[in-house]
């Protein structure tokens, strides 16, 4: 008889706490929330914080901000933008350099909370396999909306973008979007795992790029301490990123750098060992190894 | 060693081999997936009639490409008119849009859907709402119009925010009766904003004045058309030959004047009225020759 399966995190909770070993998961999950009760007291209250949607919003008459895919779009269509998009775009593109790009996909993104939804359900239910399908999908993607713009002359992509319809479902009206997000939840709960967020989005993909370049990190000071009890790599949705900064792989500082990891924190949540923080990319050491351990322990 | 390396390079091989093969179904599946994007999004700019842009909106070709669907002129709209197209209207997804016959445009004179447009897909050139181009109305129905019945209605013509201008009353005889007055409403659209006020007040169960989109509603003359008229009071004259009086053949004793008609000309004590003949009679009736 095999051992009833452990959930992720259990070791982590039994360790700090439940409410330490969930801690960045409820700050996200806040700052989700946060963000869509923003846009939608407006149109709800008629309390006016914000107004538009995650392509462009003004907050409070003075805050643009624009996102840059949609506006990259734009301009391959042939469309320069007016003054007050520019400063949005400017604001939003200086702050995910800062924070890491795919911030954007944990932090702000609706559509994370139904792909979330169906992942946790999906281990829940224990549904394993699916479709096998390259992470690398998402770019081709990329490079297809932007040809799409180009040749269509309009942002084909807005056509089915669940990211932005659902957002405007929501603070504007959803009609048939809904039937889109539950073909997103379907996919990621029966198809495949990460399939929308992890392979497919090019949402997502756009904001890795400019990810690649961005402050905010996490930083693995411990990660001698590792135990490798896997949690990490069970919650991540990213789970690629992990392993070169953890196992130093070809001397890889301890430092996640790769472009997809989404700042999510769930890492430094489950890891009952605290090998994970959040850090910048710049300086920093790494703590002191126990004697006898070797940095990189080859799995 | 010589069968390692031959190995390795069958190793490289097929794994060079397994890229391609991975890569080109990678990128067949991603163009299926564009074509069918880009198909729907070029279908979804033949924007249904009813649909009216806001004012200054670019034409659809460009508008599609140039809004980001981001809602701020639904938002400024202080009469709440405009709506973002939901994913199943026939139009492109999340852009703006109102139905004139539920709500029109109130022109507003600050034009504020166009001000709070961050990317121009509604032009901030257009600063006078009178000049905007949502679209033209035409009076679509005289079969069902109540002027065109002999009515007084032209309720339309009551709520032209450019009345006299956009619409004007022309005034027709009522050919049924033949004793009445039609008091036609007509469109002028080198004036008409396209608001759609008079499409929304309208008293038929549908209505006979509707506003549509400029291309549909406008013909256009070939390039090669001159207005004679047109060019005449450009010129200050006539281009071809000057003009020569009209000589009419009329009988005696009449004149003829343009818009008119004929008329007797005020008897002359002169030569012409001779003995026993009667001024308004032509000439082969005269003398008693007949």
């Amino acid at each position: 008889m095999s051992p009833a399966p452990v959930r992720p995190g259990a070791e982590a909770i039994a360790e700090k706490g439940w409410f330490l070993a969930h801690k960045w998961l409820l700050l996200r999950r806040f700052n989700q929330v946060g963000i869509l009760a923003l846009f939608l007291v407006g149109p709800w209250y008629g309390l006016w914080i914000v107004k538009g949607n995650l392509s462009f919003s003004y907050t409070l008459n003075i805050l643009p901000l624009a996102d840059p895919y949609v506006l990259l779009q734009s301009l391959v269509t042939g469309h320069a933008p007016e003054k007050l998009a520019l400063i949005g775009v400017t604001i939003v593109v200086a702050f995910y350099l800062l924070v890491g790009g795919r911030t954007y996909c944990s932090w702000v993104c609706p559509v994370n909370l139904v792909t979330d939804l169906a992942n946790w359900l999906r281990t829940r239910l224990g549904l394993k396999g699916g479709a096998h399908v390259s992470r690398q999908t998402r770019y081709w993607i990329l490079g297809m909306t932007f040809v799409a713009a180009a040749v269509s002359g309009t942002i084909a992509w807005e056509m089915v973008n669940p990211v932005t319809m659902m957002h405007r479902g929501l603070t504007f009206g959803i009609g048939l979007g809904w039937a889109v997000l539950l073909a997103v939840f379907l996919l990621d709960l029966f198809v495949m795992r990460h399939g929308w967020c992890g392979r497919l989005c090019p949402v997502g993909a756009f904001y890795s790029l400019i990810g690649k370049f961005s402050v905010l990190r996490v930083r693995l000071p411990a990660r001698a301490a590792c135990n490798d009890c896997m949690d990490c790599f069970a919650v991540c949705p990213e789970q690629q990123v992990i392993r070169p900064a953890l196992k130093a792989i070809g001397g890889a500082p301890p430092l996640i750098l790769e472009a997809n990891c989404t700042n999510c924190g769930r890492c430094i949540d489950v890891c009952s060992k605290d090998v994970f923080s959040f850090a910048t990319r710049f300086g920093g050491s790494e703590t002191a190894l126990p004697s006898g351990k070797q940095v990189g322990n080859r799995v | 060693m010589d069968s390692e390396a031959k190995s390795r390079a069958k190793n490289s091989n097929a794994a060079r081999r397994q890229f391609i093969a991975d890569t080109a179904r990678l990128a067949c599946g991603v163009g299926l997936l564009g074509l069918g994007v880009g198909l729907y999004s070029r279908h979804a700019t033949a924007l249904p009639p009813a649909a009216i842009r806001p004012p200054g909106a670019l034409p659809e070709a460009e508008f599609s490409g140039a809004c980001i669907r981001c809602g701020m002129c639904v938002r400024d709209c202080p009469y709440n008119i405009l709506h973002l197209a939901k994913p199943e209207e026939p139009m492109s997804t999340g852009t703006p849009y109102f139905v004139a016959r539920q709500a029109p445009c109130e022109m507003c004179e600050d034009i504020p859907c166009v001000k709070a447009c961050p990317t121009g897909a509604l032009d901030h050139k257009l600063i006078d709402i009178n000049k905007a181009k949502m679209g033209v109305a035409v009076l679509v129905d005289h079969e069902t119009c109540l002027s065109y019945l002999g009515l007084r209605c032209e309720i339309c013509y009551r709520v032209c925010p450019v009345i006299d201008k956009a619409i004007t009353i022309d005034i027709q005889t009522n050919a049924r009766t033949g004793r009445h007055t039609l008091f036609i409403p007509v469109v002028h659209s080198e004036h008409c904003t396209g608001c759609g006020k008079c499409e929304k007040a309208c008293p038929t169960q549908i209505a006979a004045i509707k506003v549509f989109p400029i291309h549909m509603a406008k013909g256009q003359l070939s390039g090669h058309y001159r207005l004679g008229w047109v060019e005449k009071e450009q010129a200050g004259g006539s281009l071809v030959a000057p003009d020569v009086e009209h000589q009419y053949n009329l009988p005696e004793g009449m004149k003829y004047e343009v818009g008119k008609g004929l008329s007797k000309l005020p008897p002359a004590d002169a030569a012409p009225a001779g003995p026993g003949t009667s001024p308004g009679l032509p000439k082969a009736f005269q003398g008693g020759k007949l």
